[in-house]
């Protein structure tokens, strides 16, 4: 139903493509600068302690060694809100919190130093459960966070940042429910999205007002714009490399960030902090863990009539930011059902776990994973159909929600009916489902079962972009848009939409490299954000350079501006193709055009993504054997629809789908240590695994942009866990509610250990 | 906790004998010296990105167990994180490097059907797939979907671009038939 196009809607050789398949795409660990040396990190062997002494004398002294820092000597940046993460901290608060930073000739000579700096630690009581951090007598981790409790609100989002879920009258609800249920769910396997390139950065200062910062990063940008301010607003220039993969963790992560940063500035000279894998497990930020203890009321025909609970969320150690997180969460989650009467209150509690980060999803997904599983509980007791009450209650035309900044949206966008009707048809709903705790079919000691899930998000309009459009005599166009690639293929959508506007072959179309220096302002890609918002930018300056050359060729052919068209590189007047001149003409050889495109922030419209699955259970061994998957979505119109299909099938891993069953960061709470940080302890689908995935990519037309498209990335994985979790209790016939349902839960379930 | 990242020169704590290492990498011959070009305790993928200058070969896990650094060795897919340089003596390999014909900036059918099947996102696992695959078709030119999907099961793939890898690989397996 997508629009015919020239380059939208086409699938295209990604920009980088070629780059990529022949090795000469450059990722931050195979770039160097001249002189650059290569940063380390001492990190705790201890969940909390205070460091009572510290001696880095034999480590300075150490040949090659050019820095040393302890919380004694590194600048006061701080993070977080309330400010509670400084660069180094006298005390360290979970297993692999920085205790010094090193920075030497070779990476040799820097790990050999390392092993010189002496600490003497005071152990002191760790805690990791959330409810246990807020009992009056629990270790406390910072002193500005009293109770382990962070305070609510977070003004750069708004005055009425979404802190808490209050709406209508939740006794008025209840009374009108025929069903009223209380449970409890916990989505806390702290699962590592666990891109394939580690965390990294290099840090070089000009002088000092003037940083430059190398990062593979998902939002090259967003680096300068939130650390800015802790840096005490020095210039920073931001460049993204080609990012390994992100998911959302690579944004602008401050400790990396600040530590490069802190000891380059102290050697004078550029440095390289770059994760190893050991570190990428144990010492970066991972997804928020989230346990709802809920009661809800519904009506027999599906009608939600009261939400009322509390909603724990683990922030781990340290948090950038939360109150963010919570605020988009508890927007999404009046996305999925549309109840007239809340009061979800969300309690944020420091552990002595990693610390928590942004990670695709962005509260959301913890959120809804939670609250899914809540809402089985009383449509099996209302003997609802679930896809009949995800179309009922999912957000259409008429309804509206309260946002991230607490104020009222009337959503315009398009009814997503569609999209669940057609993947219910392509998976063969109506005759897979045999109601709840049956599962579909039973062979012997293997059950199958069937789950579906549902998400949805405004984010996709979320804060500001701007671009440029050059063209150039030579009939070529660059665009200046401050985006970085981390797998998304944005920077070759962005010149496919530049290309359509301009009427171009997409090889004439380029764009900058993600240079702060070089680029106006954006945001960042988060939040499926980039295909409307950067895209309505893009757009905008586009058409304002054609139009700009229009005008300088209308008085050479003799007509108006309006009156004209350009394609290839040639301007001709509509009615009269043959009667046509050159860019170059138009514009002289020695000339530039720069059109300008801005976007303003726009909560109206959401995405939605529904995942059907089916599992078989071994119900002696308790193994879950996924078995297929389809993921149904509408985007308006289709940019690239490999680029979209690859998002899609993205699902299964990345803190995604497989955290339903088997993804999680176990952590032994006697030693605060994570015994699976390795790639063969810590679980991932191979190749081998995969299950049957299918895939519908509706373009029902969205009021936009030009192009009618809205993204949808980052929801990929939001609704799956939840699908595969109703999938396995069908299949079993109990009801498991923490994630993920591994063998041992399931055999506890079916009373067999 | 050791942080386990070893970049940086050979000149320090080498203490073998001097010994040549002749090292053949896309046709190129390279000798290197032990204790002077590189350390004993030099993996291939080390010595193939810092020394040489291959920094198509990836390295992500570092301990053999994601497939980033695969490279051909005679024709053979193996993991240059688990080898040593100095083990490598007269040895043959291939780096993605090494599959662009340069003269005439031709690409190899397999990376060709993966840009037309955009078969990668991020892109950083995408040089060691292509190597597995392409020591795959070498001995089996038309394997099948089953057979490609165990060949790569040592190839950490977290975007999602598995299927469309698969896709890639058979557009060339059913042309092999």
């Amino acid at each position: 139903m997508g629009g015919n196009y020239r380059h939208i809607g086409k699938a295209t050789p990604r920009k980088d493509a070629r780059a990529i398949v022949t090795g000469k795409a450059e990722y931050i660990d195979d770039f160097k600068l001249a002189g650059m040396l290569y940063g380390r990190v001492l990190r705790s062997p201890y969940p909390h302690a205070r460091i009572k002494n510290i001696d880095t004398a034999k480590a300075e002294a150490y040949p090659g060694v050019e820095a040393v820092l302890t919380y004694k000597n590194v600048p006061g940046w701080m993070a977080g809100v309330p400010y509670h993460r400084p660069v180094l901290d006298s005390t360290v608060r979970f297993v692999g919190d920085a205790v010094a930073l090193l920075a030497a000739e070779t990476g040799e000579s820097a790990d050999e130093a390392l092993e010189l700096i002496e600490v003497e630690y005071e152990q002191l009581p760790a805690v990791y459960d959330m409810e246990e951090a807020t009992r009056p007598d629990a270790p406390q981790l910072h002193e500005r966070i009293p109770n382990n409790i962070f305070p609510r609100g977070f003004r750069a989002i708004g005055e009425k940042a979404l802190q808490e879920l209050v709406m209508g009258d939740v006794e008025k609800g209840f009374s009108e429910a025929d069903i009223i249920e209380e449970a409890t769910c916990a989505y806390e396997n702290i699962p590592n999205p666990l891109p394939p390139e580690p965390p990294g950065v290099i840090a070089t200062w000009e002088d000092p007002d003037h940083l430059t910062l190398y990062t593979a990063s998902q939002s090259a940008p967003m680096n300068r714009n939130f650390a800015q301010p802790a840096l005490g607003l020095v210039d920073i220039r931001v460049i993204g490399m080609q990012c390994g993969g992100s998911y959302g963790t690579k944004n602008a992560n401050f400790i990396p960030m600040a530590h490069a940063a802190a000891l380059a500035k102290a050697a004078g000279k550029p440095v390289k902090v770059y994760f190893s894998k050991e570190e990428h497990f144990n010492a970066y930020s991972l997804r928020l863990g989230s346990r709802i203890h809920a009661r809800l009321g519904i009506k027999k025909d599906g009608t939600v009539t009261a939400v009322e609970g509390e909603w724990y969320v683990d922030t781990g150690a340290v948090s950038e930011m939360a109150q963010v997180q919570v605020a988009v969460g508890l927007g999404e989650t009046q996305l999925l059902i549309r109840c007239p009467n809340w009061n979800l209150q969300p309690t944020l509690v420091c552990t002595n776990r990693n610390p928590s980060g942004v990670v695709r999803g962005f509260g959301g997904q913890e959120l809804n994973c939670a609250l899914l599983p809540l809402l089985t509980v009383v449509m099996e007791k209302a003997d609802l159909n679930p896809v009949e009450f995800f179309k009922k209650n999912y957000m259409a035309p008429g309804a509206g929600f309260f946002w991230r900044d607490g104020i009222w949206r009337d959503y315009r966008g398009i009814d997503f009916s569609e999209a669940i009707d057609k993947g219910a048809e392509l998976f063969g709903w109506k005759d897979k489902w045999k109601g709840w705790n049956k599962p579909t079919a039973v062979n012997g000691t293997k059950r199958r079962g069937v789950g579906v899930g549902l998400h949805g998000n405004a984010d996709i309009g979320e804060d500001e972009s701007e671009a440029n459009v050059k063209l150039s005599s030579d009939a070529r166009a660059v665009v200046y848009a401050c985006v970085s690639e981390s797998g998304m293929g944005e920077r070759s959508s962005l010149c496919k939409m530049a290309a359509e506007v301009l009427n171009l072959p997409l090889d004439r179309v380029n764009i900058a490299p993600a240079d702060t220096l070089v680029n106006p302002f954006e945001f960042g890609l988060v939040g499926s954000r980039g295909t409307y918002t950067v895209g309505s930018a893009v757009i905008q300056a586009a058409e304002d350079a054609r139009q700009q050359l229009l005008e300088m060729a209308a008085p050479i052919l003799g007509v108006k501006p309006e009156e004209l068209d350009t394609k290839d590189g040639a301007i001709f007047p509509k009615k009269d193709p043959q009667k046509k001149i050159a860019w170059y003409k138009a514009m002289g050889i020695a000339r530039t055009i720069t059109g300008q495109g801005r976007f303003e922030t726009d909560f109206s419209l959401c995405n939605c993504m529904i995942i059907f699955a089916e599992v078989e259970v071994d119900t002696d061994t308790g193994k879950v054997d996924l078995r297929r998957i389809v993921a149904s979505t509408d985007c308006g119109q289709i940019i690239d629809p490999l680029v979209l299909e690859g998002q899609l099938h993205g699902s299964l891993g990345s803190a995604g789908i497989d955290t339903a069953i088997f993804e999680e960061t176990v952590l032994d709470k006697d030693t605060g240590h994570i015994v699976n940080c390795n790639m063969i302890d810590y679980k991932w689908r191979t190749f081998a695994d995969l299950p049957k995935f299918e895939s519908i990519m509706l373009e029902t037309p969205v009021d936009s942009h030009r192009f009618k498209a809205i993204g949808v990335g980052e929801i990929a994985p939001a609704p799956g866990a939840a699908a595969v979790l109703m999938a396995v209790n069908n299949a079993i016939g109990k009801r498991i509610m923490t994630y993920p349902a591994t063998p041992d839960k399931i055999l506890k379930a079916l009373g067999k250990i | 906790m050791k942080t386990n990242r070893d970049e940086g020169g050979a000149s320090q704590g080498a203490a073998t004998a001097e010994k040549n290492i002749s090292l053949t990498v896309n046709g190129k011959r390279h000798q290197l010296v032990v204790g002077k070009d590189i350390n004993p305790d030099h993996t291939l993928a080390y010595t193939l990105r810092e020394t040489l200058g291959y920094t198509g070969t990836k390295i992500a896990c570092d301990h053999g167990s994601c497939g980033a650094c695969t490279v051909l060795m005679d024709g053979e897919a193996v993991l240059s994180c688990t080898m040593l340089t100095v083990e490598c003596n007269g040895r043959n390999i291939t780096t993605i490097e090494g599959l662009e014909n340069r003269a005439t900036g031709e690409l190899h059918p397999l990376q060709q059907a993966f840009i037309d099947n955009t078969a990668f996102q991020c892109g950083f696992c995408t040089p060691g797939i292509i190597l597995s695959a392409k020591a795959l078709l070498d001995k089996n030119p038309s394997p099948t979907e089953r057979e490609i999907k165990q060949e790569l099961a040592g190839h950490y793939c977290r975007c999602g671009s598995q299927y469309l890898v698969i896709r890639a690989i058979q557009s060339l397996a059913e042309k092999g038939r």
